[in-house]
Formats: C-alpha cells, sequence, structure tokens
C-alpha cells in the first residue's frame, strides 16, 4: 500500500484530549468527529487536510484515555498514516483495529518538515521526501497488524477468519 | 521457566503452559466492561460482527458513569442505546441512575472483578483492577466490540517492570503520593507497553482503596496493566463481596523482570503533579505559591470511603476560602450512603463543599466543576493533560485527598502542615 500526501508536524506525548476533546465524545458519527481533530491546538488543521496527507509526531503519541475517538477523528480527518517516534499502546490497538496504519521511525519523524510531501510504502517501511530526495525507513510493522491493514480492521479481520470456535 | 504472576495469569487464559514477554496470545477474558462513552461504537462493532447474542451475558458490564446523570440529549441517546442493548441481550450487569457509580469503584465493590481473572475494559483506567491481583487493561470499543462477540481478546504478553517500595511511610503519605512519585520517575512513556508490579512491605501494609489507587494510574506511566499480587487484605476484601473462591496467583522466585526499581518511601513527601503532565511531580514543600480556584475530591483515583475520610478529617469544623468552588463526589452509591452515616457529608456541606452524584464528573472536563480560562484546579483526578478539566488555557494539578482538603481551606496549593 502506498501514500503520498502532505506532513503535518507534531511534538512529543500528544495526547488524546488533545486530538478530541472529552466534550466531543457524546458523537460517535466519523465526520463529525473529524471537524473538531485537535480544535484546541491546531483550529485549522480539519479545515485544511487533504485525503491522503502524513501526520508526523514525537514520542508517546497518543497517550492518556482509551477513547477510539481519536483515531477515528484522525482517519476522518483524512489522515492516511501517522509516523512518530513511538506511540501510546491503547491508541496503536485502536489505530490498526480501525485500519489506520502506523509507523514507528525516529529518523523520518526528524528528516521531515511540516507542509512537505511525502511517499509512503507499508509494504517496505520506506518514506520518501518528494521535495528533498531523501528517504528513510520504519520499523517494519508486525504481521499481525499488516493483516488488520490488509483487511481493513479488526471487525473484518474477525468476520473473515473467525478464529473463535462457537459453543456446542 | 518461571513467570511473572501477570504471565501467569495470561498463559492460563491462553490455555498454554507458558508465555514470555512479546508473544502474541489469544485469550478469553473474564469480564468485559464499557461505559456510556465508550459502549456505543462497541455496540455498532458487536452488531456488524452479527453472531447475535453476546458470548456469555454474565461476564460483560455496562456502566453509565461518564457523562451522566445525563449531561445532554446526545449523551442521553448514549446511554439509552446503551440500556437498550443490555435489556435486549440480558445482561444483568448494567448500571445506572442509583446504582450506578465510577465502573472502577462500583465492579470491584459488587465482587465482579476478582484475582487471578483477565479484565478488558472500554476504559483506560480498568488497570485498576489488578490492584485485586488480575490481569486487567485498558482496549478501545472496537476490541471491546470484538469481544462482546467471541469472548476472547488477542494481546501481547508484556514485560513486567517491578516496583519495590520498603521503608516507613510518612504521616499523610499515601497510595497516591507512591504513584505519582514513580512516575514522576519514569515519565508517561517509561513504562509504556510493560506491566508494572507494585511491591514490597509498604504495599503489603496498604488497605485496599490505596492499592486501587495506585494501580488505576499505572496507564499514566504508559503501563499495559498495574498489577499486587493477592494477600490477606485482598482475601479479606474480597470474601466480604464475592462467594466464588478466587485464584490467587503470584510470581515465580527468579522470574524474569524487565527492570526493577527499589523505592525507599522514608523520605517521600505528599507530592503534587503539576501542569501539564501526570509525570510532572514534585514534593509538596516545593509547590510554592499557586492560589487556586476549584478543588476537587473524587475519581476512580480517589473517591474512595477512606479517601472521603481523609479529607473530612482535614475538613471538619474548618471553611474553604472564600471564592474557591470545592466539588466532592463520592465514587459509589454504597459509599455515598456510608459517608452520609458517618457525618462526612455534614462535614463536606459545613466547610461548603458541593456534592456530586457518584460519577466521573469533571475529572475527564464532562460536567460538574468545568474550568473557565485562566482558572487553576486541584484535583485527586489521575490526569492534567491541557485542557484535560476544561478550557485550553486552564490548569489542573493532582494530589491525594489530604492536600486537596488542605488546599481548599487555603485558597492554595499546601499540605495538613500548613493549617
Amino acid at each position: 500500500m502506498k501514500f503520498q500526501g502532505k506532513v503535518w508536524k507534531f511534538g512529543n506525548d500528544i495526547d488524546t484530549d488533545l486530538i478530541i476533546p472529552a466534550r466531543y465524545l457524546n458523537i460517535s458519527d466519523g465526520s463529525e468527529l473529524a471537524k473538531n481533530c485537535f480544535i484546541d491546538v491546531r483550529p485549522d488543521f480539519a479545515a485544511s487536510v487533504s485525503s491522503g496527507d502524513i501526520l508526523l509526531a514525537g514520542r508517546n503519541f497518543g497517550c492518556g484515555s482509551s477513547r477510539e475517538h481519536a483515531p477515528l477523528a484522525i482517519r476522518e480527518a483524512g489522515i492516511s498514516v501517522i509516523i512518530a517516534k513511538s506511540f501510546a499502546r491503547i491508541f496503536y490497538r485502536n489505530a490498526f483495529n480501525i485500519g489506520l496504519p502506523l509507523l514507528e521511525s525516529e529518523e523520518a519523524v526528524e528528516g521531515l518538515s511540516e507542509g512537505e510531501e511525502a511517499t509512503i510504502d507499508l509494504a517496505t517501511g520506506e518514506i520518501e521526501s518528494i521535495g528533498s530526495g531523501k528517504t528513510f525507513s520504519a520499523h517494519p510493522i508486525p504481521d499481525f497488524m499488516r493483516e488488520l491493514i490488509k483487511v481493513g480492521g479488526l471487525v473484518e479481520y474477525t468476520k473473515k477468519v473467525k478464529w473463535s470456535e462457537k459453543k456446542p | 521457566m518461571p513467570m511473572t504472576i501477570t504471565e501467569k495469569i495470561l498463559a492460563l487464559h491462553a490455555g498454554v503452559e507458558k508465555v514470555s514477554p512479546g508473544d502474541l496470545i489469544k485469550a478469553k477474558v473474564d469480564m468485559a466492561l464499557a461505559n456510556d462513552i465508550t459502549a456505543p461504537i462497541a455496540i455498532e462493532v458487536f452488531n456488524d460482527i452479527g453472531t447475535g447474542d453476546v458470548f456469555d451475558r454474565g461476564k460483560i458490564a455496562l456502566v453509565a458513569d461518564h457523562f451522566v446523570p445525563n449531561k445532554d440529549i446526545q449523551s442521553a441517546q448514549q446511554v439509552k442505546l446503551m440500556r437498550d442493548f443490555a435489556r435486549q441481550q440480558g445482561i444483568k450487569n448494567y448500571f445506572e441512575g442509583g446504582e450506578s457509580g465510577i465502573e472502577h469503584v462500583i465492579l470491584p465493590e459488587k465482587g465482579l472483578v476478582l484475582p487471578g481473572q483477565l479484565i478488558v475494559g472500554a476504559d483506560s483506567h480498568t488497570c485498576t483492577y489488578g490492584a485485586l491481583g488480575a490481569f486487567s487493561t485498558g482496549v478501545g470499543s472496537t476490541d471491546l466490540g470484538v469481544v462482546m462477540a467471541t469472548g476472547e481478546i488477542w494481546l501481547k504478553v508484556p514485560p513486567t517492570i517491578r516496583i519495590e517500595y520498603d521503608g516507613s511511610l510518612q504521616a499523610g503519605v499515601r497510595g497516591k503520593d507512591l504513584i505519582l512519585y514513580a512516575i514522576g520517575l519514569l515519565g508517561v512513556e517509561g513504562a509504556l507497553y510493560c506491566a508494572l508490579e507494585f511491591t514490597g512491605e509498604v504495599i503489603k501494609g496498604l488497605p485496599m482503596s490505596q492499592r486501587f489507587t495506585m494501580a488505576n494510574m499505572a496507564v499514566e506511566a504508559g503501563a499495559k496493566s498495574g498489577i499486587i499480587e493477592p494477600d490477606k487484605i485482598t482475601l479479606a476484601y474480597v470474601a466480604e463481596r464475592s462467594s466464588s473462591k478466587p485464584l490467587i496467583l503470584k510470581g515465580d522466585p527468579y522470574a524474569v523482570y524487565e527492570k526493577t526499581m527499589k523505592i525507599t518511601v522514608d523520605e517521600i513527601e505528599p507530592q503534587v503533579a503539576f501542569p501539564s503532565s501526570p509525570a510532572n511531580v514534585r514534593p509538596i514543600s516545593e509547590a510554592g505559591d499557586v492560589p487556586l480556584d476549584q478543588v476537587f475530591i473524587g475519581s476512580c483515583t480517589n473517591g474512595w470511603l477512606e479517601d472521603l475520610r481523609d479529607a473530612a478529617g482535614i475538613l471538619k469544623g474548618r471553611t474553604i476560602a472564600p471564592g474557591l468552588r470545592l466539588i466532592i463526589i463520592p465514587g459509589s452509591p454504597w459509599i455515598y450512603r456510608k459517608a452520609i452515616q458517618e457525618g462526612i457529608i455534614e462535614t463536606f456541606l459545613d466547610a461548603g463543599a458541593v456534592i456530586g452524584p457518584p460519577c466521573c464528573g469533571p475529572c475527564l472536563g464532562g460536567h460538574m466543576g468545568i474550568l473557565a480560562e485562566g482558572e487553576r484546579a486541584l484535583s485527586t483526578t489521575n490526569r492534567n493533560f491541557i485542557g484535560r478539566m476544561g478550557h485550553p488555557k486552564s490548569e489542573v494539578y493532582l494530589s491525594n485527598p489530604l492536600v486537596a482538603a488542605a488546599s481548599a481551606i487555603l485558597g492554595k496549593i499546601g499540605g495538613p502542615d500548613e493549617l
């Protein structure tokens, strides 16, 4: 799977309250959540993201709450993939479960700047800056997570694989 | 090969002899939990999978605690969705209104979570039940929906970081301070993906309420779970609340830990987490001059009866500073009733506090005490990220209930010895 888009850069410890404040948690609709993604820190974000854009972040992205509204808002806003130095664990699960791929790469986060165009090859983990031609590599996605992305998330995986036997 | 208590619980629920950190397992779930803000998506996922019936209607708990009593129309719709689903599925562990309180307080109170179990919840503070010697972790709504359909979850076995607390506690130092201190050392990412195991003589001497407080905040260091091996105190607590025979598992001697931290508690003062991270911790003596607009005592971290008793001991016969708002929310109806019987609620009212119904309240910026621009609150909750309790330009400080009560009287951050 390949993606191309504009880079949106964030710092370390971006928590779920920043991604989607609690006052929006009585909404489950993806497009409504998307409108309020990062509303308190970057009010311009939701309106300006183009489909396919890339979110870049430092360490511990998505820390805090288990709210699935967080990766959902980001995905619905149009982000195709998040590259960070590290991810908080509930956010990591949630993102893959809803089919939003995540990559871990210190060098890509250091090397890419806000606003530049980049391409990402999920299969190889290779990230390229279109402007400078520089390439970076990400840690390979574990097989199981790759499966989840391929089929479109955990629900599709569960329906397809039916990995739990029914009780007699 | 020897295993930690966490590894033993996971191996048992995966139906295998042994697991090691990094293994991907498929594990059977003893209890799956969701609340009014996470259940709607989980129910949608469950319906999409299409099994019809939940895997086991006795092993699911649905609790209305975040935006209740229904905060607005949308919240009311979410609760209705959860209620209708519970009724349709015959899920008896559905709690709202006068039966409900904060999920992580009422589940242990009702004996619904027990030692040796594997519990998942669509709430990050599900790690609280690790205090009972269970493996308990927070997951998202999609995970929870799949568990409701299948009764199983895929998990990666975490390495365990062991924290040993030894020495003697100073007066006024609680489990809240011990965990804040540890998070200050580890950072918000220091225990990423790990199980945090709390051990040592100090832990053995803590009552259940303080053990729950500690396990509750494991997630704030990035941990997958927190755990305390069950002992006499655990068993006494459980015996009063459940007739089930609890499964007592303990770690093997020579089990392998990712890291062991030894903390001597003698010099530890009450801790305060400053804005805007639970890891931005300093001792109360270094808090400086911080005037406050609001103090909140409650939450799944410190809404226990013992916490209210602690606060009442400070507030008795005193009144809060002029202009300051003190909001106190008991963690459950049972705690609320006991607090009334013990005269605690009267003490709070006499001091000038507002008492809320058992729920999460302002902790996550829901309702019942939201902050305006420029306001500062001290609370006994677990998180103080930007905007956590209201306006992005408000600030939240975290502490134990004794410091919170003293600060409400002083009108600024301070400990009981400053009164």
